[in-house]
């Protein structure tokens, strides 16, 4: 629920790490966090565990900028993993305007990584939201690793996409960050739509920022 | 629904909600009252300026609220309207607005709870009747005023992210 408040010109929006235990939502944060210049975030805030596992949120506030004489502050946060978290990983869902999936690429953490993203689809549509209309992109991290699952095979199972029927939309899309991909096309007569996706090595730091400015960008294009 | 309905308030929206907190803050003798919305973003803040990190303590409010929500729910209540921390020195009391923004209040021993208490109940419905106008408007249909509030600027989202 992104907040325009005009008496201090600020966009406000929320933006919402999602994904299984262990799979880097957390990272991404931090890596944010120590990158950008401290003019420009606020403080991070973490309610963990003693082992430093998420056990309400973590929230980082970053400013990206100013369009129209708006100030765009985003509210990162992320979500617990685990799974016996639900309740507290739901209310962090309220009023969310963009959603970042981060997948862990390694194979044996392919059914973690299933539960999570139906229990996103689950969440979400308890409050009323609609995944596939709301900016959505998966993150698929620790590329790095020997045990990391191809692409094609995370796809398959976490992006396999959703029908789309409104004819406006029926035209095919191009994914912008893969050649040869594409976001909206025409599979056996039915017209299929799929999150934008993109790699990262979170511990590194590579694809953060990439995938951050992804998302933020198609939150403030639902405002355009 | 698609997603989670933006909302907006123009600055006459805001005096009406600074006169508000300004003349509840004077009548309970409080040091400082915040509007946080239920998404964790700081709506506004009146008083003696906070000494901490404003947008860190909304958000932190607005998931102690959603959770104590919950624990309404768990023990057969619908909500918990209002909530108290009391500390040693400091307190705060939290209360409802209109379902969508909590009215956070920090206080002292210049004051009392039941003082805070009484005149809080006064004040948010008040800020009840603000926000339930603000909404209704918001509602109203596309010519609500957020809606576009970067119409044509994709360019300038372009740049932003180079």
């Amino acid at each position: 629920m992104s907040m325009i408040n005009y008496a201090s010109r600020e966009i406000n929006c929320k933006l919402v790490y999602y994904g299984p235990g262990l799979g880097g939502k957390t990272t991404n944060l931090e890596h944010i966090y120590g990158k950008v210049s401290p003019n420009t975030r606020g403080k991070m805030i973490s309610l963990a565990t003693e082992t430093e596992r998420t056990l309400f949120f973590d929230f980082l506030p970053v400013d990206l900028g100013t369009i129209r004489g708006f100030k765009t502050r985003f509210h990162l946060y992320t979500v617990p993993g685990q799974v016996y978290y639900n309740a507290s990983r739901k209310l962090i869902l309220k009023g969310v305007d963009g959603i970042v999936f981060v997948a862990d690429s390694q194979i044996e953490r392919m059914e973690a990584n299933v539960e999570s993203m139906q229990n996103l689809y689950d969440n979400m549509s308890e409050y009323g939201y609609d995944l596939t209309k709301i900016p959505f992109i998966i993150q698929y991290n620790k590329r790095d690793l020997p045990n990391a699952a191809p692409i094609r095979d995370l796809q398959a199972s976490l992006n396999p996409g959703w029908p789309i029927e409104d004819g406006a939309q029926q035209k095919v899309t191009p994914d912008p960050t893969h050649a040869g991909e594409n976001l909206i096309e025409r599979i056996d007569n039915q017209w299929v739509g799929r999150a934008p996706y993109l790699e990262a090595v979170a511990v590194r730091g590579d694809g953060v920022f990439d995938t951050l400015k992804t998302v933020s960008k198609l939150v403030l294009k639902t405002l355009s | 629904m698609a997603g989670a309905a933006s909302w907006s308030f123009s600055e006459n929206d805001f005096k009406q909600i600074q006169q508000h907190l300004q003349a509840f803050l004077r009548d309970s003798n409080a040091r400082c009252a915040l509007l946080v919305d239920r998404t964790g973003q700081l709506v506004a803040t009146v008083g003696d300026p906070p000494q901490f990190d404003a947008t860190a303590f909304a958000s932190l409010t607005a998931a102690d609220f959603s959770a104590n929500d919950q624990l309404a729910k768990m023990i057969g209540e619908h909500e918990f309207a209002s909530l108290v921390h009391q500390g040693e020195k400091e307190s705060m009391f939290l209360a409802d607005v209109a379902k969508r923004v909590i009215l956070v209040v920090l206080f002292d021993q210049r004051t009392t709870l039941g003082l805070v208490k009484l005149k809080g109940k006064g004040a948010v419905e008040k800020l009840n009747k603000v926000f339930a106008e603000m909404f209704n408007r918001v509602g109203a249909g596309p010519a609500a005023p957020e809606k576009g509030v970067l119409e044509g600027a994709e360019d300038e989202i372009d740049k932003l992210f180079g």
